[in-house]
């Protein structure tokens, strides 16, 4: 049954990443850029996405296993893509709990 | 003789129009196969169009790929039937694991919209069984993610399997080993970049995409 008392609810940052070794134009054109503007000190310039939800489940290790299955599933294309997954439990004062 | 051809429309797909324009010029009829009912319809053979198919939102096809239609699609590649994905729907191949792989950005992310030359690389495939292999053709390109990528055990595999069916001849976005098509080990799907369906008249520039839409009607009557 599904009780709202029995879950949590955690913030999840999913941030996605081109793998090592895949070309990332934007990352180098951003470095190119940063050079030009005067910033000649910056390196390893990637550019990625950031995904955040707020996810329900019942324990930290619940939680977990989901969302490397969602990311594994849907967020990110294994072949070209890795993911930095953060999670940590939500305020449940601010979240009126 | 007449198969039926089943284009697959997503919201965002823009080349249906032009697939089906071609294939009934030919003779063919055609079918909208909407991206929401669970079927196939009966046809022949399905096509893939070009297009933006849910915005491209996360990645292109990403989202394209879980539509009630790639599971009866799915269904009917598995079974042998025809499977044509163009630009767009190459994209929704690779996403839905039907093609291995994965289209990146262009190299110098630069949009592509040109007309390139392709070398026909392996006639074993249901777009290419007509076409003489080694034949340069001049299609149209126009894509921003159209530069191939995949491991090396991969690439390795479609080499010593015969299944790049097109090689760009001057790479135009940087895909590897000069990819611009590949099949499925069964030869039934193939996904492409280029627009065979953009280069069907001496009007619009090019008639070399018919050879290779012919080759899919004839795949149909034989298997049928």
């Amino acid at each position: 049954m599904w009780n709202p008392e029995d879950v949590t609810s955690y913030n999840v940052l999913v941030q996605v990443h081109l793998r090592p070794g895949i070309a990332d134009p934007q990352g180098a054109t951003i470095e190119r850029s940063l050079a030009t503007l005067g910033f000649p000190g910056v390196s390893d310039v990637r550019m990625g996405k950031a995904i955040v939800f707020t996810l329900e489940a019942e324990s930290e290790t619940a939680a977990t296993a989901e969302v490397d299955e969602l990311c594994r599933r849907f967020l990110i294309n294994p072949v070209i893509e890795d993911a930095v997954i953060s999670m940590t439990e939500a305020d449940r004062a601010a979240s009126g709990r | 003789m007449s198969a039926r051809i089943g284009v697959v429309l997503f919201p965002g797909s823009n080349c249906e129009l032009d697939v089906q324009e071609v294939a009934r010029a030919a003779g063919q009829e055609t079918t909208i196969l909407w991206h929401g009912d669970r079927t196939v319809d009966g046809v022949d053979a399905v096509v893939i169009p070009g297009g933006f198919a849910h915005g491209d939102y996360l990645r292109p096809g990403a989202i394209a790929r879980f539509s009630p239609v790639m599971t009866a699609i799915e269904e009917f590649a598995a079974a042998g039937g025809p499977v044509v994905g163009i630009c767009n729907g190459f994209q929704v191949l690779t996403e839905a694991g039907l093609l291995p792989g994965a289209l990146q950005k262009n190299r110098g992310l630069r949009f592509l919209c040109s007309t390139v030359e392709v070398r026909v690389e392996s006639t074993n495939s249901v777009l290419t069984s007509g076409a003489e292999s080694g034949t340069t053709l001049r299609l149209p390109v126009n894509h921003f993610e159209g530069n191939y990528t995949c491991s090396a055990e991969t690439l390795a595999m479609l080499r010593s399997e015969d299944r790049v069916v097109l090689r760009y001849v001057d790479n135009p976005n940087g895909s590897m080993d000069d990819i611009a098509g590949i099949c499925s080990r069964e030869r039934n799907v193939v996904g492409l970049m280029p627009h065979p369906e953009r280069a069907s008249s001496s009007l619009l520039g090019s008639e070399d995409g018919l050879v290779l839409l012919q080759s899919l009607y004839r795949s149909i009557s034989r298997s049928s």
